[in-house]
């Protein structure tokens, strides 16, 4: 299954949902924020939320900023 | 004395909000918040560290459960890009009160106050309560009110350039039509700065790089803290009016 998250392509085994994604990743999901194909997936709907091949994901958090 | 603000609906007692990028470390950005006095912070939205996952995250040190978080959208050059940010904010924290600054380029960062006013448009249409960065032109400051802004925010000076109020006529202006907070954003460079801002009636004072960039950081968070709360105090007190000549303090009457 290839995906592009952030913007890099990357190449994955199939993954039942979005919630496996974020585990896959080493990322907690209580401190993330995920757009899948530009359309913002609640973080109550990860384990609904189907990945499929093609997927756009953009998974981002708070940084620093002013 | 009890002294509060409220923007939103939402009631604080500090006056002065912290950024918290280009410090060294999230720890020292965490000490230097706590130094401020602060309640708000500014963070940013950005893509997490794929290669790296389990490097140190923001909400580990300067924890939401201890300061109002206010994500902004620095780095946003159109409306929809704002709007998108703010959508992935509200949804990392929950959040409807935010910080729209829409730039123009990234030589001086002045805002982009047309594409400004029509962001915060979107915003509001899509529920949001929105603190604007803007230039300190009254003009724009009240069409953006008259737009819903919960806040007005004039720069003080370019953000990150530490020159201090450039304009404190404009905004003495733009504090006398307001009917929703005002808040001095970017600019401050030094403690006197911020207590000028304050003088001038502002409701706070928003700061980032005058603390990060000091020598020491949690020392300055700590002047800060104190500058706005003589610059509030000197407001409130009402200042002696300004002579062309002297005026002795000592009577004159009965000299030996």
């Amino acid at each position: 299954m290839n995906l592009t998250i952030n913007g890099e392509a990357r190449s994955l085994a199939p993954l039942p949902h979005l919630a496996a994604l974020v585990t896959s990743l080493g990322l907690d999901p209580r401190k993330v924020a995920i757009e899948r194909n530009l359309e913002i997936v609640p973080r109550s709907a990860y384990e609904q939320t189907p990945v499929a091949d093609g997927d756009r994901i953009e998974i981002v958090h708070f940084i620093g900023g002013g | 004395m009890d002294d509060t603000w409220t923007v939103a609906g939402r009631t604080f007692t500090s006056r002065l909000i912290v950024g918290t990028g280009k410090y060294k470390d999230y720890a020292t950005n965490a000490a230097a918040a706590e130094a401020a006095g602060a309640e708000i912070v500014t963070v940013a939205i950005r893509r997490v560290n794929l290669s790296d996952p389990s490097q140190p995250m923001l909400v580990d040190y300067v924890k939401p459960d201890r300061f109002t978080f206010l994500p902004n959208t620095a780095g946003c050059f159109t409306g929809e890009d704002a709007v998108r940010t703010l959508r992935l904010a509200r949804e990392a924290g929950g959040w409807d009160l935010v910080k729209l600054e829409v730039l123009s380029n990234t030589k001086h960062l002045l805002p982009d106050m047309e594409e400004t006013l029509r962001a915060l448009k979107l915003l509001i249409a899509d529920g949001f309560q929105v603190m604007v960065y803007c230039s300190d032109d009254p003009v724009y400051a009240l069409k953006l009110e008259e737009a819903g802004a919960a806040a007005i925010m004039p720069l003080g000076a370019p953000i990150g350039s530490g020159r201090g109020i450039q304009n404190m006529l404009n905004l003495g202006l733009i504090i006398e039509q307001a009917k929703v907070p005002v808040l001095v954003d970017a600019g401050v460079g030094t403690a006197s700065d911020a207590a000028v801002a304050m003088e001038l009636g502002c409701d706070a004072v928003l700061m980032n790089t005058a603390i990060a960039e000091a020598r020491d950081p949690i020392l300055m968070a700590s002047a800060m803290r104190h500058a706005v709360i003589a610059g509030r105090e000197a407001f409130l007190a009402g200042r002696m009016p300004k002579r062309m000549y002297a005026d002795p303090s000592s009577p004159l009457a009965g000299l030996i």
